[in-house]
């Protein structure tokens, strides 16, 4: 009888005492992993909330002298992020422009011929592209439009580099979304005679637009923290300047700039401050949008 | 069996083939008719072919390249496939085994969808008065009168089921197919759509596939039994219910399988 059914020898208060531990070891865990992140959120508003004010967000970077002057002083360093704010949105709005239709229009390809061979290449490929490092895009972008196109650093090549960066992602999210529709709404959609298009932009757009939504903007976050590229491409530029092909700034070059000059330390700070609070708001932007809109 | 004049059948079957892969047919050889204003059942096990058929009829399989297709359906005489598809499809009005309203879409949007769709633009009396016919028709009216604007998917199964219905007879079709739509609802549910069904013949003919034999003995006028994609025995209800010919027939009938 004992062999059949085997009693449990281990008794029952070790096997609590195990089981406690591991539930504090997983608490534990999840305490480390989020420390760092109030840590760097903390500091950056403790060292970096000082130099926030109108002119911050509404001035160019000062020329170093101007730094100087006022650090040595004590006073707050005058100027701010203007040219990278207006470099980072006119590069980002540009590379929305290529990448979102482009990979909405890709993303969608692939959904609906993921039984072709050329799907499935294309859907490879788009995995390749996610994994290529951002300095790489940078160099191409650097061969394709700075040497050839606008003949010198511009905000165009920019752009381009943060496209690059920008499609993979649209088209991931974009497929996995339309894989959530159930076939049925497409059915439902022919049986009334929808031309193919039609069911595309008027059913299936519709139907995952949260899906897309939050696709997009957790690309345009991501991009707008990239600074890898833009060294190569956009180079910097301490004035304001909408033309895409001369060379911009952006905030992360800004950042960059900052660090490099020992009078602008405090600058650092801010404009980190900003872009991680620009880049947390995109996110909750994105999970509004998804919860929102949400048919699926 | 087929004892009525030509004139009487909205559609006519004619050894219909149709095969999901090279050489292996769902559906074989079927021919077969539907009589004007009446309900034909298709019966039979699952996996006989009776989705299959019934999708052919409206031309659903053209959205999967891979089917293959032999054979002929008339439609009041005339080859479903020398049509348009979309003229076809608004002879021929499809409602789906789950409810399927568009969930971006309201319960007004619903209903006209098959004119949106089509770039079939109206005035907004004419689309008023679509609305409120198609819904009295499935006798959802009186249910969403107040909530025309609030989108479809709030609905209970049972009314989502009804407003597919009336998406479907809003186009006015001649023939309604519809698979299984009964099959994820609740008896009361059922027995809702069931009565409509038998208002709906009046004015269209409708062509039911089910696996469920008492439903198909309750509301419908004309029996098909298919087995293995073949067309064992059709007829009358009554008598293919009493008085099988064929032994497959009697033993799917008696519960021997199924």
């Amino acid at each position: 009888m004992t062999e059949m059914y085997p009693v449990l020898t281990d008794n029952i208060s070790r096997r609590n005492r195990t089981n406690i531990r591991f539930r504090y070891l997983v608490i534990a865990g999840s305490v480390i992993t989020v420390i760092p992140i109030f840590l760097i959120v903390g500091n950056l508003a403790v060292k970096g909330f000082r130099q926030i004010n109108l002119a911050f967000f509404t001035k160019p970077a000062p020329d170093t002298f101007q730094a100087m002057m006022a650090a040595s002083s004590g006073e707050i360093i005058p100027g701010g992020i203007a040219n990278g704010l207006t470099g980072s949105l006119l590069m980002v709005v540009l590379a929305s422009l290529f990448a979102i239709p482009l990979g909405l229009m890709t993303g969608i390809y692939i959904y609906e011929n993921s039984s072709l061979k050329y799907a499935r290449f294309i859907r490879n490929l788009t995995e390749i592209l996610q994994g290529v490092p951002s300095i790489i895009l940078g160099i191409i972008a650097y061969i394709w439009i700075v040497k050839n196109i606008t003949r010198g650093y511009s905000a165009l090549a920019g752009s381009v580099s943060l496209a690059i960066m920008m499609l993979p992602l649209i088209i991931r999210s974009t497929e996995e979304t339309m894989r959530m529709i159930p076939v049925s709404i497409r059915e439902a959609a022919f049986a009334l005679g929808t031309p193919y298009y039609k069911m595309i932009y008027k059913i299936l757009i519709p139907v995952s637009f949260s899906g897309l939504a939050t696709g997009v903007l957790l690309a345009l976050s991501r991009i707008l923290g990239e600074t890898a590229p833009l060294m190569l491409t956009a180079l910097g530029s301490p004035a304001i300047s909408l033309d895409v092909t001369r060379p911009v700034s952006a905030v992360p070059l800004l950042i960059w700039d900052f660090y490099n000059d020992p009078n602008m330390v405090s600058l650092v700070w801010s404009a980190s401050l900003f872009l991680m609070v620009f880049v947390l708001s995109m996110n909750l932007l994105a999970r509004s949008v998804a919860s929102k809109h949400k048919y699926i | 069996m087929n004892n009525t004049p030509q004139s009487n059948n909205v559609l006519e079957i004619r050894d219909l083939s149709i095969a999901y892969e090279p050489g292996k047919n769902a559906v074989n050889g079927v021919t077969a008719s539907v009589k004007r204003n009446s309900i034909t059942a298709i019966m039979g096990p699952s996996g006989c072919g009776k989705s299959t058929l019934l999708r052919a009829m409206n031309r659903m399989h053209e959205l999967y390249p891979n089917i293959r297709t032999k054979g002929d359906i008339l439609l009041d005489g005339q080859s479903i496939f020398s049509m348009s598809v979309i003229e076809l499809r608004r002879k021929v009005g499809m409602v789906f085994q789950r409810p399927n309203p568009f969930p971006n879409m309201t319960i007004y949007e619903n209903v006209v969808a098959g004119f949106s769709l089509n770039d079939i633009r109206l005035k907004k009396s004419q689309r008023d008065e679509i609305v409120e016919n198609a819904l009295r028709n499935v006798t959802l009216w009186d249910e969403v009168k107040e909530s025309l604007y609030r989108k479809g998917t709030f609905l209970s199964g049972g009314q989502q089921q009804r407003l597919c219905v009336a998406r479907a007879i809003a186009f006015n079709p001649e023939v309604l197919l519809l698979d299984e739509p009964t099959s994820a609802l609740d008896p009361i549910a059922t027995s809702k759509i069931e009565d409509l069904l038998g208002e709906l013949k009046k004015k269209y003919t409708l062509v039911l596939v089910t696996h469920n034999m008492s439903q198909a003995a309750r509301i419908s006028d004309d029996s098909m039994f298919m087995y293995l994609g073949e067309l064992v025995e059709s007829g009358r209800t009554g008598t293919l219910f009493t008085t099988p010919k064929d032994p497959r027939t009697e033993a799917y009938l008696t519960g021997k399988f199924g």
